[in-house]
């Protein structure tokens, strides 16, 4: 039963603009429920945003959003909401992905502290609106971070970088510019991925599809899925690629796998679109971590590149990220760049100051950028332990089944395999809480909390099946 | 930088599709994909700092971007926001706000939006969220409108700022336009403007600037505030403020918001976007706040859920920092005692520079009325020149103001008045 916003959608004049048609009946389609290749965490979604409302206040004193209904609970986001209510002294999080100390605390990295400082004792700082593309320096050195100083993209002026709202920001602003420029718009991104994707690139005006990419059987990657979905997908589609640390499933294509990932896209023209959220976080290294993209660019093919600084440099709330988008020529960038800008004014005008100017003064500062690798490698080291340790501890119980995929898995979580059943059990039982796909966050482990986490799984795997 | 490992290295080294780098560059550079995108014009406010940059003349002025600049024509960090930074540095953590913002934050924007004891704050009737400045609020707004009210248009003031036609119609919400300038006397077209709201279909939502319009520093007196209150509720107009100035145009907040303590009082659910990038001096910051009032605080519950369903897929939740130094001021009784002090020192400087202009204009003879100059209000003047008096100030005198005639008053200095007076008197002045 159509509510009144498909209906009014579908009785509105044909639009001049064919690109507004096409994002109406996105959004639309976003909107129905009855679409086979949404995820579930979507079909709640919409539920509640269908109903029939007045356009204007048709009485005194009646507000013109009277039936508007409230929206679901975010899926991720509504976990740490049930932990904080919860009083068990037992209690722990492994919902959101922020990382976490041994302690639990939430951690501020030294060198950041540092740059703050820097910021603050410089009188001559001012905090005047930047750029609508975003701070001069942070882009030109983010796109050395993840590209490579050496990178013939970079060297050769081929690259359009722009700040954005971390990582999110990124991907939406550069749906969008796809979504007016490019040909072809549908974007393909893998099953399972991050909870917040499909939404971001359905607003952009872009159409959504899936490729295999996790295996449940194996808890690995669907090798065989991927390439076929991939290669039955129209040519010129976008394709959506974790670079490294996979969210939620911490599987990633070997570097073979990404070379013949990669020779398959190029032969079908398909439009890499990147999303960096963990570099440096994943292996602790931050060129291993970015080795996939540089096999693409070093192939002189073009890519969307989104980056975060959330993780990695624990800049979380300050929303510090780039777009990056890698042109066949200088003179496309700088068309491409002057795009991007019509994409941004609208949106929110210029990018937010403070985060952007400390990472700035984190990179351009070679003992700080090395102080930031070494503070890098220690969360990314910690997290690993972490790893090693829920292994040993279910080893130890002699747990059913197999558990490699702890440590064969990668970055801040993994996709226990535990089905919603079992992560209930374990949510009422014991007083863990983690997001219903049964992915957890390492990050928020401790020594001391290891084992009853390997008590939980343990109860859950035996008692229920 | 560590080397590759050995596969990868080989496999860069022979992949069956690969050329040299320059060869696959040039063959890119003739099938880029985005070859075909077309460069895109300038911004025309942002465009005019970018020009005045690049000018090496000496005598340069700039009165062209709204933001705020001292007697020596030097940007400003209020002393209240720089105290609030010292406080956070080293002591607080960045961890992701709630997709709605700082609760923090938004409480005290609302009170200075709404009023310190107002009811429907007590009520929890507001919806809230943290934005992007100005242009975020207004934005989450115009997409709210688009989800949940497909059919509705917005109306939009002649002229507004420029950003404002660029928001809704990224949005894809129909525009129309209101009459609101009155060209020959360089103030109000109160008739014109009531005419447009009563010809408007009922129920249509009306974009309104609470206190310094935006270019042309024409504000309605109470008495037409009031009328227009009235007008909309006969018509059962939806009423959405942008008050990007509150504090900047009176130097009172109090009596800034003044239009929507009217509207309130009528008994309008209003909209209302908050910017602290001029009043609290954030601009680069990013910190505003979009509210809506509601029939009830259950409906405001899911409104404000409604809001975060736009923003997550947008950013997912907004920065942190600026909204730490707004509710580190608005909550410290001192701290926001000084910040009352400075923003009411900026109102000042500009009411003076106002006055300044004019009477320099006035002492070089000019036979044209400035009397607008004074009388009307906040950061910019809408002098009347026109475009090619204004290339002529740029080309000549190396002033640089957006080609509307706008004047920055922020921009203008004891030491550049009389300058600038002269230059506009010169391509002024009758023949």
């Amino acid at each position: 039963m159509a509510s009144a916003s498909v209906r009014a959608a579908q009785a509105q004049p044909q639009p001049k603009d064919p690109s507004a048609d096409r994002r109406l009946s996105t959004l639309v389609r976003h909107l129905l429920p009855s679409s086979p290749r949404r995820t579930s965490a979507e079909a709640a979604d919409t539920s509640a945003t269908l109903e029939s409302f007045p356009t204007m206040a048709s009485q005194q004193g009646s507000s013109v959003f009277a039936t508007l209904a409230q929206a679901p609970e975010d899926p991720i986001l509504g976990v740490t909401v049930a932990y904080n209510k919860d009083p068990s002294p037992v209690k722990v999080n492994l919902g959101v992905g922020a990382y976490r100390t041994e302690e639990g605390k939430p951690l501020v990295l030294n060198v950041v502290r540092r740059a703050e400082q820097m910021l603050i004792n410089n009188p001559s700082r001012v905090k005047e609106y930047l750029p609508i593309t975003g701070l001069a320096e942070f882009n030109k050195l983010s796109a050395k971070l993840i590209f490579g100083a050496d990178s013939p993209a970079i060297q050769e002026n081929r690259v359009a970088t722009v700040q954005c709202l971390s990582g999110t920001g990124s991907l939406r602003v550069g749906g969008e510019f796809l979504a007016r420029h490019y040909h072809e718009r549908t974007i393909y991104i893998p099953q399972p991925t991050w909870g917040n994707h499909p939404k971001v690139f359905t607003l952009s005006g872009l159409t959504v599809r899936s490729y295999r990419y996790y295996d449940p059987a194996t808890r690995g990657l669907d090798f065989k899925g991927l390439l076929e979905d991939l290669s039955s997908a129209p040519l010129a589609s976008i394709v959506l690629l974790h670079a490294c640390a996979h969210n939620p499933t911490g599987v990633d294509p070997t570097i073979d796998q990404w070379e013949q990932i990669r020779q398959l896209m190029r032969s079908k023209s398909l439009l890499p679109f990147f999303d960096s959220a963990y570099q440096g976080f994943a292996s602790g290294s931050l060129d291993k971590d970015a080795q996939s993209v540089r096999m693409f660019v070093a192939d002189g093919g073009e890519l969307l590149m989104a980056q975060s600084y959330a993780k990695n440099m624990g800049l979380y709330g300050e929303r510090v990220g780039a777009l990056s988008i890698v042109c066949g020529s200088a003179d496309v960038a700088v068309k491409v760049e002057s795009q991007l800008k019509l994409v941004i004014r609208p949106m929110y005008s210029n990018p937010p100051l403070h985060g952007a100017s400390i990472v700035a003064t984190i990179l351009k500062d070679s003992e700080m950028f090395n102080e930031w690798t070494l503070e890098l490698k220690a969360m990314a080291d910690r997290i690993i332990s972490m790893r090693q340790q829920l292994f040993d501890a279910l080893k130890s119980r002699g747990t059913p089944g197999d558990w490699s995929h702890i440590i064969k898995q990668i970055g801040m979580f993994t996709f226990t395999g535990l089905n919603s059943e079992q992560v209930a059990f374990m949510r009422q039982e014991y007083h863990i809480y983690m997001t219903s796909d049964g992915r957890i966050s390492m990050a928020g482990l401790s020594m001391r909390t290891v084992p009853h986490l390997a008590d939980a799984i343990h109860a859950a795997v035996t008692q229920l099946k | 930088m560590a080397a590759l490992s050995r596969a990868a290295s080989s496999a860069i080294r022979r992949p069956p599709l690969l050329l040299p780098s320059r060869l696959q560059a040039a063959r890119s550079m003739a099938s880029s994909l985005f070859g075909h995108v077309e460069p895109a014009p300038k911004d025309p406010i942002l465009g005019v700092t970018e020009a005045f940059l690049a000018d090496p003349s000496p005598d340069k002025v700039n009165v062209g971007v709204g933001a705020y600049r001292d007697d020596n024509g030097q940007p400003v960090v209020l002393d209240c926001v720089r105290e609030a930074e010292r406080r956070i540095a080293g002591n607080l953590n960045m961890e992701y706000l709630p997709m709605g913002g700082s609760i923090k934050m938004i409480e005290e924007s609302l009170k200075l939006a709404y009023g310190e004891d107002s009811e429907f704050v007590k009520d929890k009737r507001i919806a809230a969220v943290q934005a992007l400045s100005g242009t975020g609020a207004c934005r989450l707004f115009a997409d709210f409108q688009k989800r949940f009210l497909p059919d509705s248009q917005i109306y939009i003031p002649t002229p507004t700022w420029s950003n404002h036609h660029n928001i809704w119609r990224d949005a894809q919400v129909p525009q129309k336009t209101f009459t609101y300038y009155h060209p020959e006397s360089r103030g109000l077209d109160f008739a014109g403007l009531m005419n447009d709201i009563k010809n408007a279909p009922d129920g249509s939502f009306f974009l309104l600037h609470a206190c310094a319009h935006n270019p042309t520093g024409v504000d309605p007196t109470e008495e037409q505030w009031r009328e227009i209150s009235h007008q909309f509720k006969v018509k059962k107009h939806f009423p959405f403020f942008d008050m990007a100035y509150q504090g900047f145009a009176s130097g009172d907040p109090e009596r800034d918001a003044k239009a929507i303590r009217i509207f309130l009082e009528d008994g309008h659910q209003i909209g209302c976007a908050q910017s602290y990038a001029k009043n609290m001096g954030l601009y680069g910051q990013r910190a505003g706040c979009l509210s809506i009032l509601c029939e009830d605080e259950m409906q405001a519950v899911a409104v404000k859920s409604q809001l975060q369903q736009i923003a997550r897929p947008m950013y997912s939740n907004p920065p942190v920092h600026g909204a730490l130094v707004v509710s580190i001021i608005l909550n410290d009784p001192e701290l926001k005692s000084l910040w009352l002090k400075e923003v009411k020192g900026m109102a000042d400087r500009i009411i003076g520079m106002r006055k300044a202009l004019k009477e320099n204009l006035e002492k070089l003879g000019s036979p044209l009325s400035w009397e607008h100059i004074t009388n009307q209000i906040g950061m910019f003047c809408y002098s009347g020149m026109t475009p090619e008096q204004v290339d002529r100030l740029t080309n000549e005198y190396h002033i640089y103001m957006t080609r509307n005639g706008r004047i920055s008053m922020a921009g203008v200095t004891t030491g550049n008045v009389a300058y600038l007076a002269n230059a506009i008197h010169d391509v002024t002045k009758p023949n």
